[in-house]
């Protein structure tokens, strides 16, 4: 079906609100549909959907590469205020338990594992939470998890080294 | 199918603590199927957030390297015995999952 492209300007707006609406509700938009509506100047960046999933930081390399996609910079300081909790010996590489705690008012905690491919592996955002994030995590090898907090307008950082004795990310 | 979305609270420290469990596979979309060779695409929750008698808590965002049936916890702020906590979450094909539940230590 072609994207209408020359409607008045309020019909173009309600459809492209509806198509929106709709899609989001359904869970996404399809990459073909968002490449025309782009093409055709319609879509406005959406800080809703844009805030939802932060893919360039998740898909990133490296762990520079992922602070500079969430934050603009890479500048982490080592903070004694941010504790990562988790087993010196993993034997499941697929599921290590780690926590991460602070006493900094954090809006925010990453955790990244230094040597997987992807290495940011999750975050919490605090709009009204304490500072602390425990989970799961696969780690590929015997690595670093570092805890990256966001607290008082800057980056506060800490890490642990984990030996892996399975790594678990399979394929 | 709904997924299994289990949600326990607990007295830690003072503190109230939310552990959610999650039924899902939390696939990497880097897996090769053995028998057929073929990758297997990738399956795994995006989003997941914490309301507190209706005002955000948490908003978790997490990628393939949180491992197969996600746990993860928190520790609320303000939070008493019987307020209002609803967990959501969305993953990445679109399937959601929603628990209403009290904090009930």
């Amino acid at each position: 079906m072609p994207f209408p492209t020359h409607l008045p300007v309020n019909q173009e707006e309600n459809e492209l609100t509806m198509m929106k609406r709709r899609t989001f509700l359904q869970g996404g938009l399809a990459g073909g549909l968002l490449a025309v509506a782009a093409g055709a100047g319609l879509l406005r960046p959406s800080r809703a959907l844009a805030a939802q999933w932060p893919k360039a930081a998740f898909e990133a390399r490296s762990i520079e590469a992922a602070l500079q996609s969430l934050y603009g910079t890479g500048d982490a300081g080592e903070s004694k205020a941010v504790t990562v909790k988790a087993p010196l010996q993993a034997e499941n590489g697929a599921k290590v338990p780690v926590q991460i705690l602070t006493d900094l008012p954090a809006e925010s905690i990453d955790i990244l594992v230094k040597d997987n491919a992807m290495p940011l592996a999750g975050r919490a955002l605090l709009p009204n939470a304490r500072g602390f994030f425990s989970t799961r995590i696969k780690m590929a090898k015997s690595s670093d998890i570092i805890a990256v907090v966001k607290a008082n307008g800057k980056l506060h950082r800490a890490k642990l080294s984990v030996k892996v004795t399975v790594g678990g990310c399979g394929g | 199918m709904a997924r299994k979305t289990k949600v326990r609270t607990r007295n830690q420290a003072g503190v109230v603590e939310v552990l959610i469990l999650v039924n899902h596979p939390m696939e990497t979309g880097l897996r090769k199927d053995k028998q057929t060779k073929k990758k297997i695409p990738a399956h795994f929750i995006q989003n997941l957030t914490i309301e507190l008698n209706g005002k955000p808590a948490v908003n978790a965002e997490l990628g393939i390297g949180i491992s197969k049936n996600p746990l993860l916890g928190f520790r609320l702020k303000d939070a008493k015995q019987g307020d209002a906590l609803k967990i959501a979450w969305k993953d990445n094909k679109g399937e959601s999952g929603v628990v209403d539940t009290t904090v009930d230590l």
